[in-house]
Order: C-alpha cells, then sequence, then structure tokens
C-alpha cells in the first residue's frame, strides 16, 4: 500500500499533523495501536508554565528563550511558535472543538484534587480563570454523583472556599447511574457520560439538581457530560437554570475522549486513513531513508511512503520502552536521550520532578529522526516521544505535540512544492 | 530478558490499568443497562472468576464480540476473548433449541435448501412468525435470509468446476455457509473476478460451517470439532494452492483468531495464508501484477460499511481501495458503528430493541447519504442493514463483478 505520508501513533500528536497535511491534499494513513493519552488528560492543553530550573511561568511565549537549545520549543524557533498559538484555537475549531484560554498569559483551572493548576488552552467544558482564585459566586452548590469517587466534592468545594465563596454540597442518585454500581469499579467517568448521553437520563438530572438549588448563584459539576456530543453542556446549563461550571474528573477524561473522537472524525473526514487497533511493528532503512513499514494486521503487505511521521508517544503509549539495562524506541531502535545511570532515573518521592519523563528521541533541526548519529532524511518525529523535554514537569505537553505537529506538516508539504 | 511478557498471563487481563476506555466504545453499554461493559465483564471480572466461578455473571451473554473493545483498548488486552472464554468456562445455561437452530447454518442450510421456496415463505409468513417469536423466541420483527434453491458447491461443481485447472495460478476459496445456501451469487461473482484476473478457484476438500455462531451460543464442542476438521482442509488445500481466500469477513476473522485463543485449535500452520480476496486482490493490482479494465459508463454511488469484524482484522483499507480504482464509483466511507446484528445475536428477541438502537447512527447515516447501493463484506451487515433501511447491500466482489470488463480484463491476466 503506497500513501504519501505514514504516521505511527494517533494521539493528539499525529491526528494534528494528519488533520494538517490530509487539508493540503496529502494522501495520510495513520496507524495507531489503542487510544492514548488524549483520553487521560484534564481537558486542558499547557504550552509552558514552569522553566527546568523549577521557576514558575506565567508568560509562556515570552520565557521560551529561556529553554535549553536541544527543547523542541527552541528547535523549532520562538517566532514559528508564536505563530502556531496563534493558529491552534482556529484549527480546532474547524474540527468541531471549542478551546478557550489566553495565549499571552496562562490562567488557572480547578483540578478534583481542588488545586488551581496553570493552563494554556481549555475545552469548552472546563472553566479557565484568568486569576489563580478568582471568585465565582457568592454561594456555590457543588453537586457530585452518588458513589462517584473521581470526583472530590469536598476538595472542589475548598478550592472555591478559598477564593471567598460559601460552598455547599449534595450528591444526586438516578436510576440509571445506581445501576452502574452493582459493580462497584463501574462507577467512573465514561459509564455515567454512556448513561447522560441519553437525553431523559440528562433531562431528569438536570430536574434533579434544580431542586437542590436554594439560594445558591453558581453550580458546579463534574465534566462528565457530552461524550459523543458537546451540545449536552448547553442543554443542561439552560435546563438548571443558573450559571452552571464543570471542573474536570480524574481519568478517564470526558472532554478528552470527545476530542479525540473529533479528531479522528476531522481526519477521516479530510481523506485520511485511521488504522485503529494496528500497530508498526519494525520498518525498513536504507541509507538515510525509511523504505516501508510494516504492521501486526496487514502481515505481509508492507506499508510504503514517501515521509514517515513517528508520533507514538512516550512510556505510557510504549512509544518509548524501558527495560532493566535500557531506553530504547522499539519501531526502528531510534537515538534516545536517556541516563545511562539507572539509579538517576527517578526519584522516590512520586511527587517530584522525574528524570525519566524527559527522556525521548533524539532529533535534528528539523525534527527528522537520528539513528546511530545520522538524521533519517523522511522520518520525522513529532510529540511526546521528543527529546529535551519533561514535559509533565514543564507542562508543556500539548505545545509539544500540535506545536511539533505544524512544523513537520509544514516541512513535509513545504518540500513537496519545492 | 522481557520479564514482563514471562509475567503474562494467557487471557493478560492483568494488563488492564483500568482506564475504562473500552466502556467508551462498547457499542452494547449505552442500550443494555443490564450489560456490565467490556471491563467489567473482561478484565475485572476475570480476577474474581479466577477465585470462585461464583462470580460469574449471566449478562455476560449480552456481549456481542464485536472486539471494538479490543480495538480502543491502549494496554492491548484481548477483552473481547476474555469475556467469550468465561462464557466458555462457566457458563451455566445449556444452549435452547432456538440457539442450535440458529447456531447450526450448515445443518439447517442443509435440511431447509430443498425445500427453499416453502421454507422461504414459511418463515417469512404471519403465523409461522408468530411461533418463531413466542416458542422460539425468535423475534417476529426480524427479516430471514432466503435460502436458494441450488446450493453454491452444487453450481460450482456442475459449471465452474472443470474449467479452473486451465488457469496458471491457483488459490482456494472457503465460501462459508451464506454463500453455499442463501446466497450463491456472491460465490458466482468471486469466481468470475478470480478467473478474469486470472486465477483458477479451488474449493476446499469439504469445508464445514467455520463454528462462529455454534461459539456464540455456547456449543463449544461442535464448534472444535469443525474447528479441527477446517485447520486439516485448509492444511492441504494450503499445500497445494497457498492461499486460502474467503468472501466473509466474520469466517475469516473466526478462522484466524478464534480458533487458536477461543477453541484452542492450533492454525498457525495456516492462519496466515487465510485472508479475505480484497486484501489479496488490492496489492496485486497496486503493484502492476493484475491489470483491471472497466466497463465504460459504470456508474454509482456507494456507500462503505466497515463490519465489526473487518475493523478487528484491520482490512476495511483493502476494499476500500478497491472500490474507489472503479472510475465512475461515488465512494463514502461509513463511520465506524457496529450494525447491531452481531450474527445471531439480533435474532433473538431478547435482543431485539437493542440491535436496533445499536445500529440506528449507522441507519440514519446510511440514510442521510442516501446512496444507490451500500457495500460490506459481512453478510449478517447485509441482513441488518437491508432490513433496517431501504438500500441493498452489495459485496465488494459483487460491486467489481458488475464493474469490470471481465473478457479484457481476462485477456490481459492471461
Ligand atoms: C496520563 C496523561 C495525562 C496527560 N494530561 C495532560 C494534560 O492534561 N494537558 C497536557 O497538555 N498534556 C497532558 N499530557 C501530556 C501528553 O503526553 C500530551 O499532551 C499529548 O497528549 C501527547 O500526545 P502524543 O500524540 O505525542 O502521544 P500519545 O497521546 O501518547 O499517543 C501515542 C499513540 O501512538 C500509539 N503507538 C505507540 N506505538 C505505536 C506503534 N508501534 N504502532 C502504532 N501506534 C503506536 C499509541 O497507541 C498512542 O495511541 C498527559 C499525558 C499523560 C500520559
Ligand atoms: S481499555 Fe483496556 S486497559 Fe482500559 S479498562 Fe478497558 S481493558 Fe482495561
Ligand atoms: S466485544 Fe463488543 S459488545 Fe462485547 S464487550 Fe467488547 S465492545 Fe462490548
Amino acid at each position: 500500500m503506497k500513501y504519501d505520508t505514514i504516521i505511527i501513533g494517533g494521539g493528539l500528536s499525529g491526528l494534528v499533523c494528519g488533520i494538517s497535511l490530509a487539508k493540503r491534499g496529502s494522501k495520510c494513513v495513520i496507524v495507531s495501536a489503542g487510544q492514548n493519552a488524549l483520553n487521560f488528560s484534564s481537558g486542558t492543553f499547557g504550552l509552558l508554565s514552569r522553566l527546568p530550573d523549577g521557576r514558575q511561568i506565567t508568560s509562556p511565549l515570552e520565557a521560551i528563550g529561556e529553554l535549553d537549545e536541544n527543547h523542541p520549543y527552541r528547535i523549532i524557533g520562538e517566532d514559528k511558535i508564536s505563530e502556531y498559538a496563534g493558529m491552534t484555537a482556529g484549527f480546532f475549531e474547524e474540527c468541531g472543538i471549542k478551546l478557550h484560554g489566553n495565549n499571552d498569559a496562562n490562567g488557572y483551572v480547578v483540578t478534583p484534587t481542588g488545586d488551581y493548576k496553570p493552563a494554556w488552552l481549555a475545552m469548552e467544558d472546563i472553566t479557565i480563570f484568568p486569576e489563580k482564585q478568582e471568585k465565582i459566586g457568592e454561594k456555590v452548590l457543588v453537586v457530585n454523583f452518588k458513589g462517584y469517587l473521581d470526583f472530590n466534592s469536598a476538595f472542589v468545594a475548598n478550592a472555591f472556599e478559598k477564593s471567598g465563596s460559601s460552598c455547599r454540597m449534595e450528591t444526586v442518585s438516578l436510576e440509571a447511574t445506581e445501576r452502574l454500581r452493582r459493580n462497584p469499579t463501574e462507577m467512573r467517568a465514561v459509564n455515567i457520560a454512556r448513561v447522560l448521553d441519553n437525553e431523559s437520563v440528562l433531562s431528569e438530572f438536570a430536574e434533579a439538581v434544580k431542586k437542590l438549588i436554594k439560594d445558591e448563584d453558581v453550580v458546579v459539576l463534574p465534566a462528565v457530560f457530552g461524550l459523543n456530543n458537546a451540545a449536552s453542556l448547553d442543554i443542561l446549563k439552560n435546563n438548571i437554570g443558573v450559571k452552571t461550571l464543570f471542573v474536570g474528573t480524574m481519568p478517564p477524561s470526558i472532554p478528552g475522549v470527545r476530542t479525540q473522537m473529533l479528531l479522528k472524525r476531522a481526519f477521516e473526514g479530510a481523506g485520511g486513513t485511521f488504522l485503529m487497533g494496528d500497530e508498526v511493528t519494525g520498518g525498513e532503512i536504507s541509507g538515510h531513508r525509511v523504505l516501508n513499514v510494516k504492521t501486526v494486521n496487514l502481515g505481509e503487505v508492507m506499508l510504503e511512503a514517501d515521509n514517515f511521521v513517528l508520533s507514538s508517544g512516550n512510556f505510557f503509549s510504549k512509544g518509548l520502552i524501558a527495560s532493566p539495562e535500557k531506553v530504547y524506541e522499539p519501531v526502528f531502535d531510534l537515538d534516545v536521550d536517556y541516563l545511562k545511570d539507572r539509579s538517576l532515573w527517578y526519584d522516590q518521592d512520586f511527587f517530584r520532578k522525574q528524570d525519566y519523563m524527559g527522556f525521548g528521541v533524539k532529533v535534528d533541526s528539523s525534527l527528522h529522526a537520528l539513528k546511530g548519529g545520522d538524521a533519517i532524511d523522511n522520518l520525522y518525529v513529532t510529540g511526546s516521544i521528543l527529546a529535551g523535554t519533561n514535559q509533565l514537569y514543564e507542562g508543556c505537553g500539548a505545545g509539544v505535540a500540535i506545536f511539533s505537529a505544524f512544523y513537520v506538516a509544514d516541512s513535509i508539504s513545504g518540500k513537496k512544492e519545492n | 530478558m522481557n520479564m514482563q511478557e514471562k509475567n503474562e498471563s494467557a487471557n493478560n487481563f492483568e494488563q488492564c490499568i483500568k482506564c475504562t476506555i473500552c466502556t467508551a466504545y462498547c457499542p452494547v453499554v449505552p442500550v443494555n443497562p443490564i450489560f456490565p461493559g467490556p471491563k467489567q465483564a473482561g478484565p475485572d471480572g476475570e480476577r474474581l472468576r479466577l477465585k470462585s466461578s461464583y462470580f460469574f455473571d449471566d449478562a455476560l451473554k449480552y456481549c456481542m464480540n464485536c472486539k471494538r473493545c479490543d480495538v480502543s483498548c491502549p494496554s492491548g488486552v484481548k477483552i473481547s476473548d476474555i469475556i467469550q472464554s468465561a462464557r466458555i468456562k462457566y457458563g451455566r445455561h445449556k444452549p435452547k433449541l432456538r440457539d442450535m437452530m440458529l447456531a447450526s447454518t450448515d445443518l439447517v442450510g442443509t435440511l431447509a435448501r430443498p425445500f427453499a421456496p416453502i421454507v422461504n415463505s414459511t418463515i417469512s409468513t404471519k403465523p409461522v412468525k408468530a411461533i418463531l417469536d413466542g416458542v422460539m423466541a425468535i423475534d417476529h420483527r426480524r427479516m430471514f435470509p432466503k435460502y436458494a434453491g441450488r446450493s453454491f458447491e452444487s453450481w460450482f461443481r456442475k459449471e465452474a468446476g472443470p474449467l479452473q485447472s486451465s488457469f496458471r495460478n491457483q488459490i482456494s476459496y472457503f465460501h462459508g455457509c451464506y454463500v453455499n445456501y442463501n446466497y450463491p451469487q456472491l460465490g458466482k461473482d468471486f469466481v468470475k473476478v478470480m478467473n478474469a484476473i486470472g486465477f483458477g478457484v479451488n474449493l476446499l476438500d469439504h469445508e464445514k460451517c467455520c463454528g462462529v455462531a455454534m461459539i456464540s451460543n455456547g456449543m463449544m464442542s461442535s464448534a472444535k470439532k469443525h474447528a479441527v476438521h477446517n485447520v486439516k482442509v485448509l492444511k492441504k488445500a494450503a499445500d497445494t494452492t497457498r492461499k486460502i481466500l474467503a468472501t466473509s469477513s466474520t469466517c475469516t476473522l473466526t478462522i484466524r483468531d478464534e480458533y487458536p485463543n477461543l477453541l484452542k485449535v492450533d492454525n498457525s500452520d495456516v492462519r496466515n495464508d487465510m485472508e479475505i480476496v480484497t486484501k489479496f486482490i488490492y496489492p496485486l493490482v497496486a503493484e502492476g501484477k493484475v491489470k483491471l479494465v472497466f466497463k465504460k459508463g459504470y456508474k454509482a454511488k456507494v456507500a462503505y460499511h466497515v463490519p465489526c469484524h473487518m475493523e478487528r482484522l484491520g482490512w476495511g483499507i483493502f476494499s476500500a481501495a478497491l472500490l474507489k480504482m472503479i472510475p465512475g464509483i461515488e465512494f463514502t466511507m461509513l463511520d465506524s458503528n457496529c450494525c447491531g446484528i452481531a450474527g445471531t445475536y439480533g435474532f433473538k428477541k431478547e435482543n431485539y430493541e437493542a440491535s436496533q438502537a445499536i445500529g440506528k447512527p449507522l441507519f440514519d447515516q446510511i440514510n442521510g447519504i442516501d446512496p444507490d447501493f451500500v457495500t460490506s463484506d459481512c453478510e449478517t451487515c447485509k441482513w441488518q442493514i437491508e432490513m433496517s433501511t431501504k438500500y441493498q447491500v452489495k459485496h465488494p466482489i459483487s460491486i467489481l463483478a458488475e464493474a469490470l470488463d471481465l473478457e479484457a480484463t481476462a485477456k490481459l491476466n492471461k
């Protein structure tokens, strides 16, 4: 099978790259071994909120010059990053995904553990506040589903009390959600969301919430609505009547799952082919070029292309593998930047900076992959598999995934024009 | 040393990270509140069942084995295999007469076919449907696939068989029960196309039903017998023609994956030789080894539905690519959705409503597109879509047979 571009990995980065290319008429295929990090994100995108030395950042675009030279942002270049940041919300809007936020200064979202976390853009469910601890109203009613543990009302209420509101907590229990509790581990965001995708259950829920309101001017709910269609959010807001805000839950993330579904649809809508549940197991490299890759499902049939993009994610998605002796990239055995001394990989304190999260595949200035120190001319690397950044620590996961995808899509289409 | 691999159990339930993403993609979850969902029915329940069979939940029978959960799982857990294996191991209910009847496609086919006109008109009459519904719990709103008057095998042996040895290349064909008893035309189209591109067709030394319906209705020992027999005759065929092609995505998946994973029948000798016809043809055309000539003026607006099992095989791209090559075809790829029938599942009274609700997004999309016809590689998807929309469903090979200038193509591929 012959394509213009083959993308390995259908997460945020692979999809953004694929959509950009397919929209420009390129014949693209994405091979994706399973669902990805987007499904577990908090419903927000990070651009940059902390430098490697620990300094907090409020204006991310101004701080890019302070990053190391091998950080993907520095490789792509400050000007390009600003340009891409400006394009992002519009790009997602065209895919049917509403994002809101500010490129000049990070905003804040409330986490399910009741902290304020910096964020660049948020999906439409998640409320993003320009200031930390912004007061959202005088009296706040936090409503949760009975038995749902991935959203802790007390923590969330605590966050809003810190910002000066008085909070009350209530739970709702519907026949449809009670049924989920027969199996104690099934009271999870996706299960609730699927039940609430039913219009009559949704209005039953809205009625139940309305009844609980006494004199509150704001209602806060877990973001477990609108799995298949974000329109549910507006229906709910209208039915409840008072100002209604949503706070993200512990993973999985309903806004994240919905975003993933919409991106996939946009890619296929632009003419792309998405091979879901298939895995690239290796590729043939000759000279400085990848000739083809093979997959589990396609067997003897090779996938050939002019260009290849590796967007296979970090350890979590098995884009990188850690064995007792080394960290390696399993598809092409590319050069990986990692600490040789295993004892330095992680900090015993789980909440401190974990250095293994900064490992990744080495690239040149065009994001070509390096193998044995040499660049492979038609193999690009995007997203969280890139070396040079600890995305969790720096809060730049989505930014790296999106901007590196734009950059590579530009290089590939530019190459064609020349 | 790969420590992880050494610590993995046969059905890898411990790879589950409890993310519930599979639940987001299971078509049964939103329509059947009794079904506990893939995570609970699969890896979570397995952990408990290993302690005691007391924890087996009869609601596992609502799983359609569509395998959409497997395709979405980020950890590669073989969820549907865990569920089906559990049904095999712990299922307490003996299959009912109805289940045995629905499952024994080749036996019932053999009995019914000689009386096809009578059977067809009898099972479509109101009183008979009422009996099927009341006594057998086969939903009266279901339309039955018709039985053909003459089986594919009998047509082949008489009409086409003797001509096949004249072709330079040879392949074998696993036609399945549906082609044999209900829709021989698809088998005839297959033979036409294969002959035109220079391949002689051989039948197996007596294939048996792949057994998929027996597996889903809990008739494990029969299914296993069929599997052992089929692997034996497939091996014999592979030794002479190497490739064995099929037109049904479900038969293909069953033979390739369910035999070893569920029935524990070793098929490693033949697994890679068995594939769906479009996966065989498209690469030959793309590499220029086979040349196709199309009729002038052929025009059709088609919408392609990838059957769940084709999706799991990962081969929908081949059928799509082949169809897109036909000049004059206006092609739409339908969104990835289950049609809701899942073999014999949708025939059962207790599943009818759920089955139609599952298929609704697909039917709505088809109605919106208003194609000349729908195309799909699965016979049960065909029944379901034809029953639930006003559109006819054709197999990609039948479309190819219609669109090709068979004579001109044959000349180029001598
Ligand atoms: C749990 C979690 C939560 C996060 N939350 C946030 C957040 O809230 N905000 C934020 O900005 N960032 C977050 N991040 C950072 C996240 O990594 C990035 O935002 C971004 O989603 C990464 O996208 P990606 O496409 O590079 O990788 P991934 O999303 O990991 O996708 C990689 C894909 O490649 C596939 N794949 C891997 N190997 C192969 C192969 N051989 N063949 C075929 N397919 C393959 C995988 O199955 C997977 O689908 C989070 C990360 C994790 C792990
Ligand atoms: S998707 Fe896979 S890992 Fe996640 S809950 Fe389901 S089986 Fe477990
Ligand atoms: S096989 Fe299909 S019906 Fe069964 S649990 Fe998985 S997704 Fe649901």
